[in-house]
């Protein structure tokens, strides 16, 4: 059983609370009239799938309804953090960087 | 060095001789510096490719490889059922042609897969599901494929001890049913297409990891692995749940996530069950094993992850399901319970496809219902690998539909719980 922090409403509680929301910060086409095909579908559909750290969204459905920024280990299932999106979306840019 | 087929006079023979004398049912090869064609992952789908290169396109020097043991991934995590029942054209013909082979299948590699048709319900609970069966099942008539709608009169008819009763909370109201579907013995399987394959020339490896890819001039050349440097000039991937981290050693980006999905199986009961029931609505599906354990199965984990276990409130709802709809069954002790590791498309259809590397080909994206295909998903395979172009039969499951639009959109269509 998976436990996240949820930083809206500051408590930490049960993955069932919660639903899957996928990959986190896949950026959009700049100009989606512009991209080619290729392009547009591997903002649809490829995804990392890392086996290891990954960035993921967790929607607190059964409480604030708030999206939640999540980095977790896919293997070991370990929780490295629960932000809210623009914070994560800000850590995630500098270890990007 | 071919093998002493299994027959009457064999097992009769070795019934004398304490069972002592049976051969090594596949061989154990160190491997080679290079071959034809490497399949990557000793699964049921990659040996079965294994086998039909062999045999059907006359490549001999092929080899397996296999970071664990033979058969120890999906093959024998799964609840063994097999049938044809999809609703589009592509997925409808894909899997029917596994079928077939299925049915010649333990004929075929002298192993008996004990695959046994005692048909398949997929069961409704509201008209919406009802419409839909009449759908499939008129699809699956025009397709060549056998299939009939029940009404719950004759779904309880036929299965006396489901709660077919209008009180129950998801009241049944009718079911589609291919009386060709079935379950087969996973393991043997596995050993069965090892075997033949072997047989065949095959090397299978085990305990051999891929740890990179030699990619020159935008084809492959070969893999480093565990046990050293293996050259080959074409390579299948059959990895499942580790298709993408494959994907990524070649630069390929694959339209996969991979989740864990559960099943477990009770304590052995005297014959309850003879065939299989499926439930989209309440979401679970059981049979009964020849050795009377009931096999349960339900949906994935909603996230991603390679650990190959799930969480204990997927087993709780699967249950749920399951007493929903036998709560005869409520006092069964389980026994034993296990997750695999399934790599889910967008479409919930698979990739069977080259790829933009020459001579690197992928089979993926079986997501929860790769089992049933094994046989067929091996035959179209080989024929890819072999020819440098797709089977008439798996060029819609191409990975460039991701970028065209084409999906063949499965995941409502076939009546299955996922």
């Amino acid at each position: 059983m998976l436990k996240f922090h949820c930083p809206h409403c500051n408590e930490v509680r049960e993955e069932e609370e919660f639903s899957y929301a996928g990959e986190a910060f896949i950026a959009r086409p700049a100009a989606p009239d512009a991209c080619r095909d290729d392009e547009w579908g591997d903002y649809l559909f490829m995804r990392k799938n890392s086996k290891g750290w990954h960035w993921e969204q967790w929607l607190h459905a059964a409480a604030c309804r708030k999206v939640v920024a999540v980095k977790r280990h896919t293997f070991t299932h370990e929780i490295g953090g629960c932000w809210t999106l623009a914070e994560g979306k800000r850590i995630y840019l500098e270890e990007q960087a | 060095m071919a093998q002493k087929n299994y027959s009457f006079w064999s097992l009769l023979q070795q019934g004398f001789k304490r069972q002592e004398g049976w051969d090594q049912a596949w061989r154990s090869p160190e491997p080679k510096a290079s071959y034809d064609v490497i399949i990557v992952g000793a699964g049921g789908h990659g040996l079965a490719t294994a086998y039909y290169l062999a045999k059907e396109h006359g490549i001999k020097n092929i080899a397996v490889l296999e970071k664990g043991y033979l058969g120890g991934g999906n093959t024998a995590r799964n609840t063994t059922i097999v049938r044809s029942n999809y609703l589009w054209d592509e997925a409808a013909m894909l899997y029917e042609h596994s079928l077939k082979l299925w049915e010649g299948l333990s004929q075929e590699i002298n192993f008996n897969v004990m695959f046994s048709q005692r048909g398949v319900f997929n069961l409704g609970h509201t008209l919406q599901d009802m419409r839909d069966i009449e759908r499939r099942v008129n699809a699956n008539l025009l397709n060549d494929i056998d299939a009939q709608v029940l009404t719950a009169a004759e779904v309880k008819e036929r299965i006396p001890m489901i709660d077919a009763s209008p009180n129950a909370r998801y009241p049944i109201m009718g079911a589609s049913f291919q009386p060709r579907g079935g379950v087969a013995r996973h393991d043997a399987v596995a050993w069965g297409f090892a075997r033949a394959a072997s047989n065949l020339g095959v090397d299978i490896i085990e305990q051999c990891e891929v740890t990179g890819m030699h990619i020159e001039g935008g084809r492959i050349r070969g893999l480093e692995t565990t046990r050293g440097t293996i050259r080959a000039e074409r390579v299948g991937c059959v990895a499942a749940g580790h298709s993408s981290t494959l994907a990524k050693m070649a630069g390929i980006r694959l339209p996969l996530e991979s989740h864990p999905l559960q099943a477990f199986v009770s304590e052995s009961l005297k014959p309850v069950l003879h065939t299989v029931v499926m439930s989209n609505a309440v979401h679970g599906y059981l049979s009964q094993s020849d050795k009377g354990e009931l096999v349960i199965g339900a949906g994935i984990d909603s996230y991603l992850s390679y650990a190959q276990r799930g969480s204990p409130h997927v087993i709780e709802h699967t249950a749920a399901a399951i007493i929903e709809l036998f709560p005869m069954f409520s006092r069964v002790r389980m026994n034993r319970q296990w997750g695999g590791i399934v790599d889910v498309s967008p479409d919930a259809c698979p990739i069977i496809s080259k790829t933009k590397v020459k001579g690197l080909y992928f089979n993926c994206g079986w997501g929860t219902g790769g089992f049933k295909a094994t046989p067929g998903s091996g035959n179209v395979f080989a024929h890819t690998i072999a020819r440098d172009r797709p089977h008439p039969l798996n060029e819609a499951f191409a990975l460039d539909r991701f970028h065209s639009g084409h999906l063949i959109d499965e995941h409502g269509a076939a009546g299955v719980a996922h």
